[in-house]
């Protein structure tokens, strides 16, 4: 075939490339409920025949970002413009009518329909009703030829592989005459052959005159693929740098940031009294893998140990494992292969209970869905637990006044603020909540205790709080397993810190020493 | 079993499957846009009413009369479903609460049995009723003339909605986008495709059909009108679009399966045969209870293709 040379049909003339940016947002700024503001006044702008990528940890923004170039938020402030003019952008339909397509991290395929059919989905080149899958067919193969993509249109999706839908959805907007397509995270599904094939894929795009943004938070890929690489923090847009004049380690220093911010200070600076070094860990960890929900391997050779009195800080960017870590400690998923042991002895995957009773606390990421149950009071959520051996019983029979009294000493004890331990939990601010949770957990006298993001979406007062109760436990001699995508909190808290990447430990840090720079370039599979 | 017995078995399956193909095709087109409607015996009901009421009510010929009074009992259950869609699509209320609520409603003991009663028309005999037409002179045919030229215009009407619809689904853009919709809402409005607009066209569509099924009782079975005269087909009508896997050729065979059912007792005792009649007629419910638990596995639901987003609403900015 000798297709693949042609300019794709919406190449102009190469004369005005690069002067006008294809697409661009100036000064962007999205807030939603609850105050959190996830784009603060971002900028970029991509050119024709560019790769433009957007780097950035989770929570940077950049997903909401492109859910407003692709027309599915409006933006608070600001505009986004299409070929130099300020674009009405109110629906993703719009947004395509402009030539913005986006290929999603949750892939928009039907699941039960072909792949002819998830092509025409919303817009064929056919006016009229009728729908011929003969005719899109043969014209899937020939777009597929053109960009090298193996493809069979007949196929139904649910049929094929993650990188197989992927390639779909991309054929899906080149058969729209896509000029911009946004790439949202597109290697996190794709094994390392797949991705060359995606980034030749993507260079015969831009070659033909289109605009690729590329998502991300891995600085290899970014570095081998993009032009220009703009950079998202905590919402904002910091610089826009030419990839030819960067390296990994300037990157990593830009996604991070620089170091605490001020009036906040390292625990493990000022010696937290965790056992000695050789002390053998309550909580060890021996190669451990286990599988995500998709059946594919999550944890590869996960090996750590947890000491008395010691907080260890898992950092990574999320979803490269660490749920699924959390969940096998608790005992909520089996893992494949290794040991887990608490006091030196193994603990049996995938049984709850038996983690609970070998002194495994647990706050889990989910915490209204996992957490607590939203519907029942304060008293019956601090009973969850320990209905099975203390709760205040007569025979078969709870006896809820003295569960009562009970958790006014521990909503006294925890400062939980509610009208009384008949309040139901789902009443409670976020903040309250997350005491319940810990209230119930270390009323048991934990060994070890599992805490995923325990400070996430609480207000200040309330992070404190939580932050506070996470070192005095420790003092108290429990090992403590902290998980969290807040490098601040991590860094603060943890007297080590073990980084995740795709399932990996790819490094154990002392916290006193660890620079933001070092943990970054971690995180982003750089080290 | 002599030959006259399996045609008289045929031709009353047919009749008393053609409700049941129109209103599960209306539920069909319904629940392929991802709406669950569990009003349809209300629909049903609204619509025997109604046609029954005009068509008493007009003068003029005959069958100017009978269209007219379809037409109001098709118009009489898409404005009942269009009251479903309301609640289920824009305010979003639980769509089982939403149909549940409209069937009691209008059912055996509400809206329908009272304006029967406001109209006095219980009791009236009909004036007009559709009789057979005699397709192309081939009525006469032995067997398949019976079953196949010798039915009245709503049996030829079914017949060419079932053909319509499943064109409609497999070989249209619309239907294809009503497929999109009902399965995954999400990619279907990211593709650009107005998930609202797709659901109440089909809601209200659904409903009218579930309407014209019910007049098919008044106008055509028999002339008269008797509260909750429907007798529990329009939930037949939703456990036969689970039976059809969602599919139009498919839901033609059940319906006449069921209808057969429905109509054994009677037709094997006006040949002679003596079985109970409560025995046949309990049948199709047996069959449906039976239908409903095979099919709620979710190995089946994968399998036959249950719309995914069944019974789910969308809303844009959640989740």
């Amino acid at each position: 075939m000798s297709g693949h040379v042609e300019a794709g049909p919406t190449s102009t003339g190469t004369a005005t490339a690069g002067l006008v940016p294809a697409v661009a947002a100036a000064g962007v700024t999205k807030r939603f409920a609850g105050g959190v503001v996830a784009n603060d006044r971002v900028s970029f702008d991509a050119r024709r025949g560019e790769v433009h990528a957007l780097l950035g940890e989770n929570g940077a923004g950049k997903t909401t970002l492109c859910n407003i170039l692709t027309g599915l938020y409006r933006p608070d402030e600001g505009e986004v413009q299409v070929n130099g003019s300020p674009a009405r952008l109110h629906s993703p339909h719009e947004a395509q009518r402009a030539g913005i397509f986006m290929v999603h991290q949750h892939l928009s395929l039907v699941d039960s329909l072909t792949v002819a059919e998830n092509v025409v989905l919303g817009w064929s080149r056919h006016r009229g009703l009728r729908y011929s899958p003969r005719q899109v067919e043969a014209e899937i193969a020939e777009i597929a030829a053109r960009y090298r993509m193996q493809v069979d249109p007949r196929a139904r999706i649910w049929q094929l592989s993650l990188g197989e839908r992927q390639r779909i959805d991309i054929l899906k907007a080149l058969y729209r005459d896509a000029t911009i397509l946004i790439l949202d995270e597109p290697t996190t599904v794709l094994t390392p052959s797949e991705t060359e094939q995606l980034f030749s894929s993507v260079r015969e795009m831009v070659a033909a005159g289109r605009s690729v943004v590329f998502i991300s938070h891995k600085l290899p890929e970014v570095l081998a693929i993009a032009n220009r690489i703009t950079i998202l923090r905590k919402g904002r847009s910091v610089t826009t740098v030419d990839a030819a004049g960067v390296d990994a380690r300037e990157l990593a220093r830009l996604m991070v940031g620089h170091d605490m911010p001020a009036g906040r200070v390292r625990r493990a600076a000022n010696g937290s009294g965790a056992a000695p070094a050789d002390q053998r860990g309550v909580l060890e960890l021996e190669s451990v893998c286990a599988d995500g929900d998709f059946g594919v391997q999550v944890l590869r050779d996960v090996s750590l140990s947890v000491r008395p009195g010691e907080i260890v800080g898992i950092a990574g960017v999320a979803g490269n494992g660490q749920r699924e870590l959390a969940e096998v400690i608790a005992g909520l998923r089996s893992h494949t292969r290794g040991t887990v042991r608490v006091d030196g002895s193994e603990l049996r995957g995938g049984d709850p209970r038996a983690a609970i009773n070998r002194g495994i606390a647990y706050v889990p990421e989910d915490r209204m869905g996992t957490g607590v149950s939203p519907s029942l009071s304060v008293t019956e959520n601090l009973l969850l637990k320990s209905y099975r051996r203390d709760a205040p019983h007569a025979g078969p029979l709870l006896m809820m006044d003295r569960a009562d009294t009970q958790s006014l000493a521990l909503m006294e004890q925890f400062d939980i603020r509610t009208r009384g331990p008949h309040a139901l939990v789902r009443q409670l601010s976020g903040g309250n909540v997350q005491k319940v949770v810990l209230a119930r957990e270390l009323s048991s006298q934990p060994r070890v205790l599992v805490a995923a993001s325990p400070a996430r979406g609480l207000d200040v007062g309330a992070t404190e709080y939580v932050h506070g109760v996470l070192v005095d436990t420790a003092r108290r001699g429990v090992g403590i397993l902290l998980i969290s995508e807040d490098l601040d909190e991590i860094v603060e808290l943890s007297d080590r810190i073990a980084v995740l990447y795709e399932g990996r430990i790819v490094g154990i840090v002392d916290a006193a020493q660890a620079s933001y720079e070092q943990l970054g370039m971690m995180m982003a599979g750089a080290a | 079993m002599n030959t006259d017995l399996i045609v008289a078995i045929v031709v009353s399956a047919i009749a008393y499957g053609t409700p049941l193909v129109l209103a599960g095709l209306g539920e069909l087109l319904t629940e392929r846009s991802g709406v669950l409607n569990l009003g349809v015996e209300g629909m049903m009901l609204m619509g025997a009413v109604t046609g029954f009421f005009v068509s008493q009510q007009l003068g003029g010929p005959g069958w100017a009369v009978l269209i007219v009074a379809m037409i109001v009992a098709a118009g009489a259950g898409g404005l009942m479903a269009l009251i479903h869609a309301f609640l289920s699509i824009t305010v979003r209320v639980n769509q089982i609460v939403s149909g549940l609520a409209l069937t009691i409603f209008a059912g055996a003991v509400g809206l329908s049995s009272y304006v029967g009663q406001v109209w006095g028309i219980g009791g009236q005999h009909g004036l007009h009723q559709l009789n057979r037409v005699d397709l192309l002179g081939l009525g006469e045919l032995p067997v398949v003339g019976p079953i196949l030229f010798d039915q009245d215009p709503f049996v030829y009407l079914s017949w060419g909605l079932v053909v319509l619809v499943a064109w409609y689904l497999y070989r249209t853009r619309f239907g294809l986008y009503l497929r999109a919709v009902g399965e995954s809402p999400r990619s279907a409005d990211a593709m650009g495709i107005n998930v609202t607009r797709y659901r109440y066209v089909h809601t209200v569509v659904g409903g009218a059909l579930a309407g014209l099924g019910g007049a098919y009782f008044t106008l055509a079975i028999a002339p008269i009108w008797t509260d909750g005269l429907t007798a529990g087909a329009g939930w037949i009508a939703i456990a036969l679009v689970i039976f059809a896997f969602w599919r139009p050729d498919v839901l033609l065979i059940g319906a006449y399966l069921f209808g057969a059912l429905s109509s054994l007792g009677f037709t094997l005792q006006a040949h002679g045969v003596q079985m109970p009649s409560e025995f046949f007629s309990s049948l199709p419910y047996l069959m449906t209870v039976v239908v409903l638990a095979g099919a709620s596995t979710t190995l089946a639901r994968r399998r036959i293709g249950t719309p995914a987003s069944l019974g789910v609403p969308y809303a844009r900015e959640e989740g």
